[in-house]
């Protein structure tokens, strides 16, 4: 019995192999390029290079969109994060008609085609005569991540031991300050990972941002306006840094969601 | 008497008028009446579901009674929001903050009612020294055990100087040992301070132990409140004797003041017709070569088993007409067989069914 489930297939093994080339080989080939002296072409790279890197440093409009990324996700994390909490608090403590449907409108975005999100946001924007721009991006992400936000803080709060609250009101607390120094620090981490997550997300979305972004881009519009003109190692270096960037956030991001669960424990 | 039994004789700090409470279909509380007297340690005593603990978040101002009032102080106390009144509990599973160190979590109260600085540090430290957990100031409480917790709780709460102190089953997470060492000191503890306790248990002997006046619930009524030699000695209905201690409910038939209950006859002030009367089983004795006494119920019966518990033992004895009825005498090695036993009548209490 145990010699055949500890014995693996040997199909198998290859099988899976072939699975995580098929997704990580492309960007093991970017980063890679990154480092090519002779650029894009020239199979196989031949020169190990930190130029491309170097040229990055002196791109001013490369940096410009970087900032304008910085400043919207920096945005769409603030806005989901306050809209998320006040959705989650309504979810798990208030008790209204109609509660089912607003959890699911409340949840409908994380589904919906970005596009979709997009075109409505931008019909929204110029009537509310915002305007595209840069603004009318981060309430977009803001609004679209908000879904993200409330799972994230919801699950938080489930886990919340509502004996500290009541603890905290006990002692003389008003519910105002029971929130700030109980609820909020107790969510603390829920709050974290949700806000990594959404800045991820919102760094690296491009559907809702094409039909919102006005004449200052964001850099996953940067590097798409670019690659019309040609390829070159410069967007393979700074994708290389998105991608280590990413993989940093995410690792905390999880890190903190298994902290949260076994603290609950 | 000593001062502790006259406790509830002083004026009512809390007054608990007509409350009901319904959740939805269920009447977790009938409208239940009940004075607590300033300085007593009252215990609120029931099985589970029989409305103490929702008793006690009403008093806290968790949940809002559906009918009646409550007043503290001369004062109405169910319109307050919880931060407002002068009310502190104890959690059952202590509930501290785990994000605060312990002196931080016994600040707590204080900063929230704006006490001066100055203050804090030095009641923080007697709060702790109170409950022996100076050295713990700087711990956070997820590293500490069962019983330190709990002292926390306690400090936590007491350093408040509340009029009342709510206590929600505070002991029933810790072992048997440390229970009763807890017992002590919180007895000891209310003495001390000299704040009225109410507090909330499911365990008779815990109840006993501890308080001035147990107040003993059934189905989110008041069941009878007394002191516990009185609710011990004196239980007013059936079920009153048999949950707190043991006891022998004998079925009998009253005609002109001689109670009938097949085995035995004992005379009785109880008017004619059916009544049920508790007989603890200490008050049944071993006849063996001892003179009648007069008013003494003498009878023989089978001893069908023993329990033996050290300085006691426990005998099931088997009646000729086929009762069962059981009697605590000193230890008195193995018996068996047929034996003579005897109870004195006024040791049967006539009982509410």
């Amino acid at each position: 019995m145990s010699a055949t489930t500890n014995r693996r297939p040997l199909f198998l093994t290859i099988y899976s192999c072939l699975v995580f080339a098929f997704i990580y080989l492309p960007i093991l080939v970017l980063v890679i390029y990154s480092f090519n002296r002779d650029g894009v072409g020239g199979f196989p790279p031949r020169h190990f290079t930190f130029d491309w890197y170097r040229q990055l440093t002196t791109d001013s409009a490369l940096w410009n969109s970087v900032l304008n990324s910085l400043y919207v996700a920096a945005g769409a994390v603030f806005v989901s994060l306050t809209l998320g909490l006040l959705a989650a608090l309504a979810l798990d403590r208030a008790d209204f008609p109609g509660k089912a449907l607003f959890r699911r409108l409340v949840l409908l975005p994380l589904i919906l085609p970005g596009i979709i999100t997009g075109l409505s946001l931008l019909m929204f924007a110029v009537a509310a005569g915002l305007g595209r721009g840069l603004t009318a991006v981060f309430f977009g992400h803001g609004t679209a991540l908000i879904s993200v936000a409330t799972t994230e803080i919801f699950a938080g709060l489930q886990k919340l031991d509502r004996r500290q609250e009541e603890a905290s009101l006990d002692l003389g607390a008003t519910p105002w300050r029971t929130f700030w120094l109980v609820t909020l620090p107790n969510l603390r981490l829920s709050l974290i990972a949700a806000g990594l997550l959404i800045f991820t997300l919102s760094m690296d979305e491009i559907a809702v941002t094409f039909f919102l972004i006005g004449s200052d881009n964001t850099l996953p519009q940067e590097i798409w306006g670019r690659l019309r003109r040609g390829i070159t190692p410069e967007i393979n270096a700074i994708s290389t840094l998105i991608l280590l960037v990413s993989i940093i956030l995410i690792t905390i991001w999880y890190r903190l969601r298994t902290r949260t669960q076994k603290s609950s424990l | 008497m000593s001062a502790a039994a006259s406790t509830w004789s002083n004026p009512s700090l809390l007054e608990i008028r007509a409350v009901s409470k319904r959740f939805g279909e269920k009447e977790v509380l009938k409208t239940l009446s009940l004075n607590v007297a300033q300085g007593e340690f009252l215990t609120l005593l029931g099985e589970s579901g029989s409305g103490k603990t929702t008793l006690l978040r009403l008093i806290a101002g968790f949940e809002q009674p559906t009918a009646g009032e409550l007043w503290m102080s001369g004062q109405r106390l169910d319109t307050l929001p919880p931060h407002k009144r002068r009310v502190n509990t104890v959690f059952q599973q202590y509930a501290l903050f785990p994000h605060l160190n312990v002196s931080e979590n016994v600040a707590y109260g204080l900063r929230a009612n704006n006490t001066p600085k100055s203050q804090i540090a030095e009641r923080v430290q007697q709060a702790l020294a109170m409950v022996r957990m100076s050295e713990y100031a700087v711990a956070k409480p997820t590293k500490l055990s069962g019983g330190q917790q709990q002292r926390i709780a306690l400090a936590r709460a007491l350093v408040n100087r509340p009029q009342l102190l709510l206590l929600d089953e505070p002991l029933s997470a810790l072992d048997a040992n440390l229970r009763k060492e807890m017992q002590g000191e919180l007895k000891s503890l209310q003495r001390e301070v000299g704040i009225t306790f109410l507090f909330v248990t499911h365990d008779q002997e815990e109840a006993m132990a501890l308080s001035d006046r147990i107040a003993l619930l059934k189905d989110g009524a008041l069941e009878q409140i007394a002191t516990p030699r009185e609710i011990y000695a004196h239980p007013a209905t059936a079920y009153t004797a048999q949950f707190i201690g043991q006891t022998n409910l004998l079925r009998a038939t009253v005609r002109a003041n001689i109670a009938d209950c097949g085995e035995f006859k004992f005379p009785t002030n109880s008017p004619d017709g059916p009544a049920l009367f508790s007989l603890r089983p200490e008050k049944i004795f071993a006849a063996s070569g001892t003179p009648s006494y007069p008013d003494s119920t003498r009878f023989f019966a089978d001893i069908r088993q023993q329990f033996y518990g050290g300085s006691t033992e426990l005998l099931e004895l088997l009646c000729s007409d086929g009762q069962v009825v059981r009697a605590r005498i000193n230890a008195a090695g193995p018996l068996s067989g047929r034996h003579e036993f005897f109870f004195f009548a006024q040791d049967a209490i006539p009982v509410k069914p």
